[in-house]
């Protein structure tokens, strides 16, 4: 049990470094795929399949896409982009900052005695019960849901359009 | 180290690989997915709580969850058309090109 | 030592770890991706040996390995694997077949930049061709199904750079989704009425008596339910297994290179439908005791397996791509496979269909080289000569023609389209698909003796072929053992000692019966195939063609016939006229939607919207305005003062946030401490 979710840590987080460090932002992305593949193990792992397949569906198949479209749409070259070299200055802000960040929470955690239960719990959620609640005591939140996610692809849409003929860009 | 500390540790290790990408990287794609990966740190700790947490029977973790990924969707969506609409104008992804609004 | 069921999955996962391997390597990674392909390919060979000594320990036993997949609520989807003599002959030709193809590919493939990926592609079409084999699930078995389907999308499409390939890949992909349709409603409709999809399961499953009993009752239509379902599924089979209608993909997937011809033509994709038949068999079968429905699901089977049959032979003999001719004779030959099917005998389909399996990837290895050898010449007209130059390929391609047509007694396709005609004549629906078969028998002889005669001897008619030698051992030492295997294959199920015939049946005892049974069809059989090769020698072999382009001799006698005949009987152009017509009209219907009636609401909308705002920005600016503008100027200068602050660099907001979060967190802990 407890092989599995260090093997499943080792492959998200092997992904995600090796995403954020990538000179070539389509092997950044492709590596993020495989890091989300590795949080939807790690949510099988966990007992909640639908969350899994959720997010199987939505960032392995759907944002991945959408991120390989921008990274397509946005590239200067012909061939393939070489991203140029970032300030180095900022990268040392930046993982001082994160070490910071990580070194606060890790001290937390580990500080912090948790008075949970030891083993998972064995009862899974079953889809027919996410249904019930989303549809019973989550009903607002689930509409409220639907318009921004109706809203924010509208809004994607406008933005990402080419602009018509006749409003020539400044 | 019991299985509850390590996914936590997970979580906050991915949560900070994520913003340090995010800091460090000019490119804005790069920045925007650094940011998804916090959020899917964040999205862990729900599931961990949730699986060891004394309330496992009533699935708002589980709730939880989806409703941030449907959020996080929206998120990606709005700011990868954000990316391709300033690179349109000022042919540059990179973050810090992006400044008209300095004071 | 025998492998258990529980450990079948590790069949299918060895080549699938070897293409995610493939697909991890870099792209100079030849050796390495090739390597580990073929070596993925011989383990599974290994372990489907063993898994086939386990199943004949004990043929009549369906040993199963069920699992709960993911949890409904309402009942959990399960799937499994399933161990019987039909996997297991199955699971060691799919495993061996491809083996040798592997081999042979890369002699054939070793120019091509794309290498690499050309096996990654092959160890996932093996994978799922293996994991449908061992699948004890209707919905394993689809998964894997369509997992092949996408394979060999990505290995016809292979040259991608072609425009032809191209469309290749995409009329395959779309021609068998038509079938998939079908599949999938046979699939959900079982699921509604039994809650399983397992195969077998202690009694539970949809094959066993118990489920067969309850499909058996009648719908509205006279149909009984088991025959609705199975013709559905019957639908993914024809459309996988190129049956007429669905057959127009398969002669034009031969652009993809020809080792993947060989591996979905002939060990494994195409042998997919066949299989699929054959495993649901007592699903088919169901209806057979109703007397009052108005067709057997079977009938059905057996009159598009005929028609097939007797259309891939005849198109067969006026093409002039030494591919496109084995294509549509493997067309021709699954027809032969459906018939077998639907007349009753699944054990001579599945007998049809090793022995298929061997001696057409056979020929198609042995055009491979062929082609590889004559510089990239497929035209027959273009090749001739060859024989002496190529005497490994010229034999062994001569020994997998003399199987496919038929030459009695020391070739498996002679035993094995005796089998298939020996229960076709037994059939007492009709006699009419015996007739189709004992004629696609003469029509086989004949575009054989063809292909033959116009490849292998005579001058060589091009460049290409003037200058072709023998290819290395790799190429030819996968030729020898098919070739081998073409002729020896026959020893297991001869009339006499019908070995495999009793293991798949689950039978201990092997019954033969003597040869002069059926003597009087073999040699009825016998005449055809002469007359055929009589016929073929006489227009092709006696006077060789002089040049590239004389005309075809065939062509000169019966014009009409063979220009129907070459231009595939014109399905193709049927096709587009009707379905790809239709889909056009609808496609500009749905853009007249589009332009008058939804627009025209939308403006409307939109003139409203613009009306409402023009009055509010008269009201605004009449009445409201004054009294803000002195308040926004304090407001301005305040913005004024705060916007120092924004600095325009992201990056330095949210390093901000990450250092304000800190030193919250650690007022909060220091906090929490005291």
């Amino acid at each position: 049990m407890t092989y599995a979710i260090i093997i499943i840590a080792a492959l998200i987080l092997g992904a995600a470094v090796a995403a954020m460090l990538s000179r070539n932002l389509i092997h950044s992305a492709l590596l993020l795929v495989g890091a989300w593949a590795g949080i939807a193990a790690f949510y099988l792992w966990a007992g909640a399949e639908f969350v899994a397949f959720a997010q199987v569906l939505v960032y392995v198949g759907a944002v991945s896409m959408v991120v390989l479209f921008a990274v397509l749409l946005t590239r200067q070259g012909a061939t393939s982009a070489p991203v140029e070299p970032d300030s180095y200055q900022r990268a040392i802000f930046g993982f001082i900052t994160a070490g910071g960040v990580a070194g606060v929470l890790l001290g937390a955690i580990l500080g912090t005695p948790l008075a949970v239960q030891a083993t998972p719990t064995p009862a899974s959620i079953t889809v027919k019960e996410i249904g019930i609640q989303l549809m019973g005591p989550h009903a607002a939140a689930l509409l409220i849901v639907g318009v921004i996610l109706t809203v924010a692809l509208l809004g994607a849409i406008l933005i990402a359009a080419v602009d018509k003929p006749e409003d020539p860009a400044p | 180290m019991s299985p509850l500390q390590l996914c936590l540790v997970l979580s906050s290790l991915l949560f900070c690989v994520g913003l340090a990408g995010a800091l460090s990287r000019s490119n804005t794609i790069l920045v925007l997915l650094g940011i998804e990966l916090m959020l899917n740190a964040a999205n862990l700790n729900f599931i961990a709580f949730w699986c060891y947490g004394p309330h496992a029977a009533t699935g708002t973790g589980v709730l939880f969850v989806l409703f941030a990924i449907a959020v996080a969707a929206a998120e990606a969506a709005v700011g990868l058309a954000l990316v391709i609409a300033v690179h349109r104008h000022r042919k540059t992804v990179r973050l810090q090109d992006a400044s008209t609004l300095k004071g | 030592m025998t492998l258990s069921v529980q450990h079948l999955w590790l069949i299918p996962a060895l080549p699938l770890a070897a293409a995610a391997i493939g697909a991890l390597t870099p792209r100079n990674g030849r050796t390495l991706a090739a390597g580990v392909a073929i070596g993925a390919m011989a383990g599974s060979f290994l372990l489907a040996c063993l898994a086939l000594a386990g199943a004949l320990a004990d043929p009549a036993a369906h040993h199963t390995f069920n699992f709960d997949w993911f949890d409904l609520g309402f009942g959990a989807l399960r799937l499994g694997f399933l161990l019987d003599p039909l996997t297991a002959f199955m699971g060691v030709m799919v495993s061996f077949v491809s083996l040798l193809i592997f081999i042979f590919s890369t002699g054939y493939m070793k120019e091509d930049a794309n290498y690499k990926q050309f096996f990654c592609f092959l160890s996932l079409f093996a994978a799922a061709m293996l994991g449908l084999v061992v699948a004890n699930s209707l919905l394993l078995l689809f998964v894997c199904w369509e997992l092949v389907g996408l394979a060999s999308y990505l290995l016809i499409g292979f040259w991608f750079h072609k425009p032809s390939a191209a469309a290749a890949a995409k009329k395959a992909f779309i021609t068998t989704r038509i079938g998939d349709l079908g599949f999938l409603l046979g699939l959900l409709w079982l699921q509604d009425t039994q809650g399983t999809l397992l195969f077998y399961d202690g009694g539970a499953g949809f094959l066993e008596p118990a489920a067969l009993t309850s499909l058996s009752t009648l719908l509205p239509c006279g149909l009984a339910i088991s025959s609705a379902i199975g013709l559905l599924i019957f639908c993914g089979a024809v459309g996988k297994s190129g049956q007429f209608p669905l057959h127009v993909w398969l002669p034009d997937a031969m652009e993809g290179p020809t080792p993947v011809s060989a591996l979905i033509h002939a060990a494994t994709m195409v042998a997919a439908g066949v299989f699929l038949i054959a495993r649901v068999y007592p699903l088919m079968a169901a209806d057979q005791a109703l007397a009052a429905v108005p067709v057997h699901a079977l009938t059905v089977v057996a009159f598009i397996g005929a028609i097939t049959a007797l259309l891939g032979a005849l198109i067969a003999c006026a093409q002039n791509d030494i591919k496109r001719i084995l294509a549509f004779s493997t067309v021709s030959q699954l027809g032969y496979m459906m018939l077998a099917l639907g007349v009753g005998s699944w054990v001579a389909a599945i007998f049809h269909l090793l022995t298929h399996a061997f001696f057409k990837a056979l020929l198609f290895l042995g055009a491979g080289s062929v082609i590889h050898a004559a510089h990239h010449e497929q035209d027959i007209r273009a090749l001739g000569g060859l024989s002496k130059k190529m005497k490994i390929t010229y034999v062994t391609f001569a020994i997998g023609t003399m199987a496919l047509v038929g030459v009695p007694l020391f070739f498996s396709g002679f035993w094995s389209k005796e089998a298939i005609l020996h229960a076709a004549h037994g059939w007492e629906v009709s006699q009419l698909p015996f007739y189709a078969a004992l004629l696609g028998v003469v029509l086989t002889a004949f575009y054989n003796t063809r292909l033959m005669a116009e490849t292998f001897f005579g001058t060589p008619r091009s460049d290409g072929a003037g200058h072709a030698h023998e290819n290395g051992p790799a190429m030819t030492i996968p030729l020898v053992i098919l070739a081998a295997g073409a002729v020896l294959l026959s020893l297991v199920n001869l009339p006499t000692y019908p070995w495999l015939q009793a293991r798949l049946l689950g039978l201990h005892e092997v019954h033969g019966h003597p040869l002069s049974e059926g003597a009087g069809l073999m040699g009825l059989s016998v005449v055809l195939v002469a007359l055929g090769i009589g016929a073929g020698w006489a227009l092709y072999g006696r006077s060789l063609r002089p040049n590239a382009s004389a005309p075809d001799p065939l062509a000169a006698r019966l014009p009409g016939l063979f220009a129907a005949l070459a231009h595939r009987l014109g399905f193709d152009e049927l096709y587009a006229a009707t379905v790809g017509r239709l889909n056009a009209g609808l496609a500009s219907l749905a853009t007249f939607l589009d332009h008058f009636v939804w627009d025209g609401l939308i403006r409307l909308l939109a003139a409203l919207g613009e009306f409402s705002g023009f009055v509010s920005r008269e009201t605004d600016e009449r009445t409201l305005n004054g009294g803000f503008d002195a308040t926004s100027g304090r407001l301005r200068g305040a913005g004024q003062a705060y916007s120092r602050a924004q600095t325009g660099g992201a990056h330095g907001y949210l390093r901000t946030l990450a250092l304000g979060f800190v030193l919250l967190l650690i007022l909060a802990v220091l906090g929490g401490a005291r």
